[in-house]
């Protein structure tokens, strides 16, 4: 198990390297610079800038002493907001991001699990086609369509939610939360029906309603552990989804958050910030898949024999 | 099983109670009923600033935030934008005009207590000047003499600009030129003072984004001071004590929203969120000036609307061409359905009404007319007229126009023009390095004077980037203009030179800018003006005002 | 509670009477599965329209009428107008061949890419396979709807690019499915005759390997369509995807979100139209799914 870990984690170093690397040069070759502006910039300004920011260095020069700050946990300064550093800034919009992108997991964990392994248990009854029509709902109905309409219908007919900002004004999580977490709540629902389908047909289960277990033992004890893996293997690649949700829903929402930053700085050509957080996501997105691997090995006795022996 | 279900509608219905609940919460007091009862003002702020050095920032969300912490020497009367006193208490012209002395008042304290003295200004203009720091507004300084050679690295010696203090509280600035708009000039924020213990303590004065604009350490001298900086949240300052003018100050702070997106900053605005705006989506303009008309402030804004053509290439080097299509344009069409801000069609390209100053209108609205010129050229009907590309930087607002005009223009002319849009900072890039035939463009004015509008076309200036050039309209505007002493002679000499662009044409202006904004009716003391310009310590908020519903 | 399941067993292993293959087996279950059989219907309505387009619309596509402005459904505008007076039903045909040609020549691109390699790397076996699947294994950590949106906003939008990207994200878990399948499938008997007979591996893969891995191939691919549609809707609504004067329902939902207050109908109708064929592609795909492999598990 260990091993397995080890390997993972070494495999993922030159999957960051690449992402970095490949960042670094994708930015720097994109037409328009952090310094163009309306007014005209006089070449001594731009000179004087550019010589701030270490840019008139030959471009190799650039790359080695940035992997050089990387080291050293240095994401350097940004170009939009001089005063302030990408860590600072990374910093000002992580929080708020996590605790959306997470509450959004939590939620879709939640109703997604609940309705669909519910549904699972009583298939091809209404107790099923509701809950799996909602989820059906849920993922062809995409966040920014569905979004602006809760904003239209809650925040603004019925007037009960705050329709922007985090944190700011009491309710205002809501909604935002509800638009990021439904779609994959609805895609989580169908991965439990499916997988809670799928367990119970086994033998160990109709072993254990021979022997007389009351439906709750069953289904909590044996079945979810084995009917939850897809849903586990599935949670690394939703957490991804739920970062790039994000930068839809922040923008909808008004909301502080890194994924808001993430399209600006593109927008904007900030360089560093640009860097800054593609690395930084990246190495979020790499931990998870990697912990949702884990567990889902963990969880399933077949693959865990099959990574003992591949050892 | 049944348990099951038992205890999952359960979970259900509590999720909903707390929802509901939490919901019912957010009915408190709002920011505007919170904010007239403790003197704090809610200001939409547009996008986030990028930092509060003064010396450093370029934009307008800066600027709002600047003019409440730092005060320069002359401030402007919000109603008819004439130079009022700030820091200095009276000044003196010499009757050249090239010389002005200053006396700054003995009451003008730094928000830590430290006196405020005319050596404070010459240091700050040093600082504002050094070319290591990257201003990109030092060109406000330029009509001080040699202070331009001293930006460019020319000259070293600090001493030779035109900027001394005779004393601690008398300045005397020397220009190279008599500037009629130079006491405008002193109210932007590249030449206010800044503390100079402050910026020393935190690095070198030519450093850029240092620790000194942090709440705590930011030392200013305006009516307010910095109290907290929320990245990407909110600014708030409260009133500075050591204030010269605090007994006039009747706001105890402000707070400032950073709203990029326009219809979020109504929506909150409706809410009672915000007090003010800064701008207004233009589809509600209509339902506003409608049902609220007490509501909604529109005024004409010293800015420009305007195509750019590259007159390098071939068919666009013709006038005739560009006078034809400047006159095919339906702007009132414009005006009244796609932007809908009630802006003011252009016909000229500096805003008539600039302080005294109205270009005669140029050309007029004349489809016949039009297709004549463009017979002339050798493109009758629009037949052979190369397709040409129109740039415009992405953002809805110019697309409806880009499109609506690509539709006059081939109902009119008969033309073929294909629209693309390219993000901001490419669109610049593109623009700078000639890469395109028509583009869109803005400008704001500086100051209230047509020079900030027509000193852009002289030959090679950093702003013309059209290519054209005419030695006489450089002459009227860089030789001439610059020595008149009379005001009047001079709005001659400009209006000659305004009258020699638009003969040439070789930019089609468009509209003049509007500025729109909602104010909640509890903000007294905002008066319109064509630039914008908010005194804060003239701001009080009416509590007696009963909260209304606002639909 | 069991009882249900023996429901379905029986459902599954039912004797056909003819005995036929797995495609006739699995054309006859589809039939019967009626959400499958209206969305197929509602999909061809929606192709055929989209193809038909520049001759059934019945307003121009750069038509304004600026006096009319944004204008609720009425007789002469089925489905409103928008803020230029362009006919809204005009809009969203024009509309929906972008997004459905986007979400087919994507998808189209990522199954061929993904049945090649994933064929390619399970029939190699070893150390070829190993390698082809690191690689798989490496794309899939990046990041890619943070590089997607990083080459719009660099190279400009082009249509070209955007396929490109789509289908590049899209063909690694197709890969990964194919390589499964092809793994069972060189277990097989016949895949054994096939070599003795001295056929070329290359041969074997494209007569034999590759028609069996048809069957999750079409159902993944049909499901593939509308997460490729999502994905460019997304871009679109950032403002990274599909540039005017060219228009996807993306987009049009982008534009509608401003005016939503005021002038519903222009969210309302494109949203409409992107959920139904989202729905009808996911029900036909699960029906597809259930037609020709009833064993294997949702999802």
């Amino acid at each position: 198990m260990f091993y397995f870990i080890l390997n993972r984690l070494i495999q993922s170093i030159p999957v960051l390297i690449i992402v970095i690397t490949a960042t670094f040069f994708l930015v720097r070759a994109a037409p328009g610079g952090p310094f163009s502006a309306e007014k005209n910039v006089p070449p001594e300004v731009v000179k004087a800038l550019e010589a701030q920011y270490n840019l008139d260095q030959p471009i190799w020069q650039q790359y080695t002493s940035y992997i050089n700050d990387l080291l050293h946990g240095q994401f350097g300064p940004s170009f939009r907001y001089p005063g302030r550093t990408v860590n600072e800034l990374i910093e000002a919009g992580l929080p708020v991001t996590a605790e959306l992108a997470l509450y959004a997991m939590l939620l879709a964990v939640f109703i997604g699990v609940s309705s669909g392994v519910y549904a699972g248990l009583k298939p091809n009854s209404i107790h099923d086609y509701l809950p799996m029509s909602f989820s059906m709902i849920g993922i062809c109905v995409p966040s920014f369509l569905m979004g602006p309409l809760m904003v239209l219908f809650f925040g603004i007919y019925m007037q009960w939610l705050p329709i922007s900002g985090w944190g700011s004004t009491p309710g205002d999580k809501i909604l935002p939360t509800l638009t990021l977490g439904l779609g994959y709540a609805a895609f989580i629902s169908r991965l439990s029906r499916g997988g809670i389908l799928e367990v119970m047909s086994k033998d160990y289960i109709r072993t254990a309603r021979a022997k007389g277990l009351p439906a709750r033992v069953i289904v909590f004890k044996h079945a979810l552990r084995g009917g939850l893996i897809p849903v586990v293997a599935f949670l690394g690649p939703a957490f991804a989804g739920l970062l790039s949700g994000s930068f839809v829903v922040e923008t909808i929402f008004q909301i502080p958050g890194l994924g808001r930053f993430y399209v600006q700085a593109a927008f904007n050509r900030d360089y560093t910030m640009i860097l800054g957080t593609t690395i930084f996501f990246s190495t979020l997105i790499i931990m998870f898949n990697l912990l949702s691997d884990i567990i889902s090995v963990w969880l399933d006795p077949k693959l865990r024999d099959q990574y003992r022996h591949n050892k | 099983m049944d348990n099951l279900i038992k205890s999952w509608v359960w979970l259900l219905g509590f999720t909903l109670i707390t929802f509901v609940s939490i919901a019912g919460c957010s009915k408190g007091q709002s920011n505007v009923e919170k904010g007239n009862k403790h003197g704090i003002l809610h200001w939409g702020n547009g996008t986030d600033p990028q930092e509060l050095d003064p010396h450093i920032v370029t934009g307008v969300p800066e600027h709002h935030i600047l003019s409440a912490l730092l005060e320069g020497l002359v401030a402007k009367d919000p109603k008819t934008l004439q130079p009022i006193p700030a820091v200095a208490e009276e000044w003196s012209i010499s009757t050249d005009k090239k010389t002005y002395v200053f006396k700054i008042r003995k009451s003008a304290l730094w928000s830590n207590g430290d006196s405020l003295t005319a050596h404070d200004f010459v240091w700050s203009w040093w600082r504002a000047l050094q070319p290591k720091l990257g201003n990109q507004y030092a060109y406000m300084l330029f009509p001080i003499e040699n202070s331009e050679g001293f930006a460019r690295g020319e000259i070293t010696d600090f001493s030779r600009v035109g900027v001394k203090a005779l004393s601690d509280d008398v300045l005397e600035v020397k220009l190279s030129n008599p500037t009629p708009y130079f006491l405008q000039l002193l109210d932007h924020y590249s030449m206010y003072p800044v503390h100079k213990k402050t910026i020393e303590k935190f690095g070198k004065a030519h450093e850029r984004g240092t620790l000194w604009t942090r709440p705590g350490n930011f030392v200013g001298n305006g009516p307010f001071i910095l109290k907290e900086w929320h990245l990407f949240r909110s600014i708030v300052v409260e009133k500075n004590i050591n204030y010269w003018d605090e007994k006039k100050v009747n706001l105890n702070g402000i707070k400032f929203h950073p709203i990029e997106n326009v219809t979020t900053e109504e929506r909150m605005f409706r809410m009672g969120q915000l007090h003010k705006t800064a701008s207004v989506p233009i589809d509600k303009v209509k339902t506003y000036r409608q049902n609220n008309p007490n509501l909604i402030k529109i005024h004409p804004y010293l800015g420009s609307y305007f195509y750019r053509f590259n007159t390098k290439i071939p068919h666009l080097n013709d006038k005739r061409v560009r006078k034809a299509l400047a006159m095919s344009i339906n702007r009132q069409q414009l005006t009244d359905r796609v932007t809908k801000g009630g802006e003011t069609p252009a016909y000229t390209f500096t805003p008539p009404g600039t302080l005294g100053y109205s270009a005669r209108d140029a050309f007029e609205f004349n489809p016949k007319m039009a297709r004549n010129l463009m017979s002339e050229a050798g493109y009758p009907n629009g037949d052979g007229f190369p397709v040409t590309e129109l740039l415009y930087n992405t953002s809805e607002g110019h697309r409806k126009i880009a499109v609506a005009i690509q539709q006059m223009w081939k109902k009119n002319l008969g033309i073929n023009i294909i629209l693309s849009n390219q993000d901001w900072k490419v669109y610049l890039d593109s623009v700078n390095n000639g890469n395109y035939a028509i583009a869109r463009a803005g400008w704001i004015g500086d100051y209230v004077d047509p020079n900030t509008f027509l000193n852009m076309w002289v030959t090679d200036g950093g702003n013309n980037r059209t290519g054209w050039s005419d030695p006489y309209y450089d002459d009227l505007i860089s030789k001439q203009a610059p020595v008149s002493l009379d005001k009047f002679d001079r709005y001659t000499i400009m209006a000659k030179a305004e009258a020699v662009l638009l003969e040439s044409m070789p930019i089609i202006p468009i509209y003049i800018y509007n500025s729109k904004s909602l104010v909640h009716p509890s903000v007294k003391g905002i008066h319109p003006n064509i630039l914008n310009y908010v005194l804060y310590k003239n701001i009080r908020l009416d509590n007696t005002l009963i909260e209304k519903e606002m639909d | 509670m069991l009882e249900a399941y023996k429901h379905k067993e029986k459902l599954a292993y039912k004797p056909n009477d003819c005995g036929g293959s797995l495609w006739s087996d699995g054309w006859i279950r589809l039939k019967k599965n009626k959400l499958a059989i209206v969305s197929s219907f509602i999909l061809g309505f929606l192709c055929i329209t989209a193809v038909l387009t520049p001759i059934i619309a019945p307003y121009g596509y750069e038509e304004q009428n600026l006096l009319l402005g944004a204008a609720p459904p009425s007789a002469s505008h089925w489905l409103g107008t928008d803020v230029f007076g362009r006919d809204m039903l005009t809009r969203i045909m024009y509309g929906s061949r972008v997004s459905l040609a986007v979400g087919f020549i994507a998808s189209g691109v990522a199954v061929f890419i993904g049945v090649l390699w994933g064929s390619l790397a399970g029939y190699s076996g070893g150390r070829t396979d190993a390698f082809m699947m690191r690689i798989v294994d490496i794309l899939y950590a990046l990041p890619f709807m943070i590089f997607i949106i990083l080459l719009m906003v660099i190279f400009g939008r082009n249509l070209l690019l955007l396929f490109l990207a789509i289908g590049a994200v899209e063909w690694l878990t197709m890969a990964r499915i194919v390589r499964g399948q092809v793994l069972t499938l060189k277990q097989q008997d016949f895949i054994e005759a096939a070599v003795s007979l001295g056929l070329s591996n290359w041969t074997i893969i494209r007569r034999h390997i590759i028609p069996n891995t048809l069957s999750p191939v079409i159902v993944y691919a049909t499901l593939t369509i509308p997460s490729v549609m999502l994905l460019e809707a997304f871009l679109s609504f950032l403002g990274l995807g599909i540039q005017p004067p060219q228009s996807s329902w993306g987009l049009l939902i982008s534009y509608g979100v401003e005016t939503m207050e005021e002038y519903p109908w222009l969210i309302f109708f494109p949203g409409l139209f992107l959920s139904i064929t989202l729905f009808s592609l996911n029900f036909l795909g699960d029906g597809l799914r259930d037609a020709l492999d009833p064993r294997a598990s949702k999802d």
